[in-house]
């Protein structure tokens, strides 16, 4: 099987090789970059990442089954990550998950049938001062209610915006105009 | 009180991310000074400063440093730990995201004293926007001479490039960390070896939090000795506390060492939630034993306050509980969290934290004995001091602390319980 990417994947993954000691450290963002071109960690995605680096394809599957944040079977266009944390869970953030059921009559995992959304809990996030916090592909959305996460839903479904911060490219995605950035301090 | 800004003292601006105008109040000077100086005299003014590391253990900077071996003839690492993934602790991220050029300067400072030459910052793998901010850092200091090759003219060359996790807790203990740098799944390493002297690809590696770094540029502006005055005489400095759940004002704060917690949270975090009573802390991020409220008279955030009350400063993530919290489901949320983390290489921890998390759902949904109780403890005792990494005994804090300081709350939930007969078939 060869599997070949884009040519930016292709030169961008060449650039990251070579600024590492060692290639097999590359292992992982290799990943993530066949992961942004394939949608998901699929076989191609670990024969890639596995011809490029050097790797063996079973340790590259063993890299990729560590790490949550690689998928290893394809989400929606829209991945919404809930964090269920202490910080987020006293602050209203536990009857969210339920919210995101019943919005979407998938279990968490899932992707609907139209494509565009699948949904998990996950531990912290990193911003449990402004909790309850999604995050949305890339972008963290922060002081959640279930009103606002349904609305923040209604919008990005007649927005489409685009929520993911490019590894290819290097540079930021584009987004809701009002987007969180997530800045608090006192 | 008015405290110190170190480390955040022009986290208002905008625009304090780009390098003009971080350079234009005062950025890269702490760097050309340290370059004028010998490494050693870099090095022993860091220990003279006494900063500890702010990444949980506490453990002295300057020391660490100095258990690098000297002339292995093996090149050296110096990690920034930008992995932030300890319940409770958001600070990483505001000095990534809003002075991303203040974590590259102490970091290039660091790398100097060190005899670094090629050095990393591993964040976590969902901070993506924080990424992009260092990313856009790390190429201006480049076209501006602070990194690559013969740096501001003189002869120290150093790269620093930046590595995503891919959500892993584990990552963030400074072995696993490695290993993931190293292209592996992030199981820690048995220690010793200790990373400074067999680290990345075994050479010798010095692994230190952001906000560690990120204090180096006043220390060296400004002197050990003018840092070694803030705070208190075992803890110097300032900490960034990250304040969250049933307080009015969360959010990061920067604190002199030693200031008393329960004015912290009165006077900064403006109090409890509107109408509400303190019931709990946890002071350190989730993995540190809580406090209840009638224990904090007179204890102050510094490392040696907190362990005296018999807790910890950790990293400094203060998560506050009113007294609508139930301790029991408080436990299990916890225990639920290290059950998902572990990275299973341990019999101990990998069983162990899913047993503990299966007890306390059971005890949560009022089908526990008196029995379980005595199991978590016995289960805890064959976890702590039995890992590879610290992961197993911080995986057993939360619940034995909370167990000893609100039993009320679990024997209640077991006294409801169902009847014995009833409760024997659910094992
Ligand atoms: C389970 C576990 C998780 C940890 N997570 C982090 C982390 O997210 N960030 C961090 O800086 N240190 C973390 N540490 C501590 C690191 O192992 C290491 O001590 C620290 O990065 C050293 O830096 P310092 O001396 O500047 O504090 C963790 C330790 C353990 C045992
Ligand atoms: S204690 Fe737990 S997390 Fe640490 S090495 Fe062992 S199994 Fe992994
Ligand atoms: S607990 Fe939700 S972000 Fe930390």
């Amino acid at each position: 099987m060869t599997v070949v990417l884009s040519e930016a994947a292709e030169a961008r993954l060449r650039e990251i090789i070579a600024s590492y000691p060692q290639a097999k450290s590359a292992v992982m963002p290799a990943l993530f970059i066949a992961q942004e071109e394939l949608g998901w960690v699929s076989d191609e995605a670990i024969e890639w990442v596995a011809q490029r680096t050097g790797a063996a394809p079973a340790h590259v599957r063993s890299v990729a089954s560590f790490y949550t944040m690689y998928y290893k079977r394809p989400v929606g266009k829209y991945h919404i990550q809930l964090c269920r944390t202490l910080s987020c869970a006293v602050c209203g953030g536990k009857e969210l998950l339920s919210c995101l059921r019943e919005r979407f009559g998938v279990a968490p995992g899932e992707v609907t049938a139209n494509g565009m959304w699948s949904f998990e809990e996950v531990e912290c996030l990193g911003s449990c001062g402004t909790g309850p916090v999604a995050q949305i592909n890339d972008v963290y959305f922060e002081r959640l209610d279930a009103a606002k996460l349904e609305e923040l839903i209604r919008r990005i479904e007649e927005e489409q915006p685009d929520l993911r911060y490019s590894t290819v490219k290097k540079e930021l995605g584009g987004g809701l105009a009002d987007r969180p950035r997530s800045a608090v301090w006192k | 009180m008015a405290h110190h800004r170190i480390l955040t003292a022009n986290i208002e601006y905008d625009d304090q991310r780009q390098i003009a105008a971080y350079e234009k109040r005062g950025g890269y000077a702490a760097l050309r000074k340290a370059l004028a100086l010998p490494p050693e005299q870099v090095l022993a003014e860091v220990k003279l400063s006494g900063l500890r590391g702010r990444g949980g253990a506490g453990f002295s900077t300057g020391m660490k440093w100095g258990f690098v071996p000297k002339n292995s003839g093996k090149p050296v690492y110096l990690i920034q730990n930008a992995d932030e993934s300890e319940p409770g602790t958001f600070k990483d991220r505001l000095l990534l995201e809003r002075d991303p050029h203040l974590c590259l300067e102490g970091m290039i400072i660091a790398a100097w004293a060190l005899g670094s030459r090629w050095s990393c910052i591993y964040i976590r793998g969902e901070y993506a926007y924080p990424a992009v901010c260092i990313e856009q850092a790390l190429a201006e200091a480049y076209a501006r001479g602070y990194l690559g090759k013969n740096i501001l003219g003189s002869d120290f060359s150093l790269d620093i490039i930046l590595h995503r996790g891919a959500g892993a807790y584990i990552c963030g203990e400074e072995t696993g960390l490695i290993e993931s740098l190293e292209g592996n799944p992030g199981r820690p390493r048995i220690k010793p070896p200790f990373p400074a002297v067999v680290g990345l690809y075994g050479c010798p590696t010095v692994v230190n939090n952001t906000e560690t770094l990120a204090a180096l540029p006043w220390i060296i502006n400004n002197g050990a000795a003018a840092y070694k005055a803030i705070g208190t005489d075992k803890s110097p400095g300032t900490k960034l506390i990250s304040a969250s759940g049933h307080v009015s004002r969360p959010g990061v704060y920067e604190i002199d060492l030693g200031y008393p917690l329960l004015e912290f949270l009165n006077n900064e975090c403006g109090g409890i939630r509107g109408g509400h009573r303190l019931k709990a802390v946890i002071p350190g991020g989730s993995s540190v034993p809580v406090l209840r409220a009638d224990e904090l008279a007179g204890v102050c955030l510094d490392y040696e306050s907190l362990q005296a009350a018999g807790s910890m400063l950790g990293s400094g993530g203060l998560i506050v509980l009113d007294e609508t919290s139930d301790m029991v489901e408080t436990a299990l949320n916890l225990q639920h969290f290290y059950a998902h983390e572990s990275c299973g290489q341990c019999t101990p921890c990998r069983e162990g934290a899913h047993w503990i998390e299966k007890i306390v759902k059971r005890i949560l949904a009022g089908r526990g004995t008196a029995a379980d109780l005595a199991l978590i403890e016995s289960l805890c005792g064959q976890i702590g001091g039995h890992t590879i990494c610290p992961f197993g005994d911080a995986l057993i804090t939360p619940v034995l602390s909370l167990m000893a300081k609100f039993p009320e709350e679990f024997s209640r939930l077991i006294d409801q319980g169902l009847d014995s007969l009833v409760r024997e078939s659910y094992g």
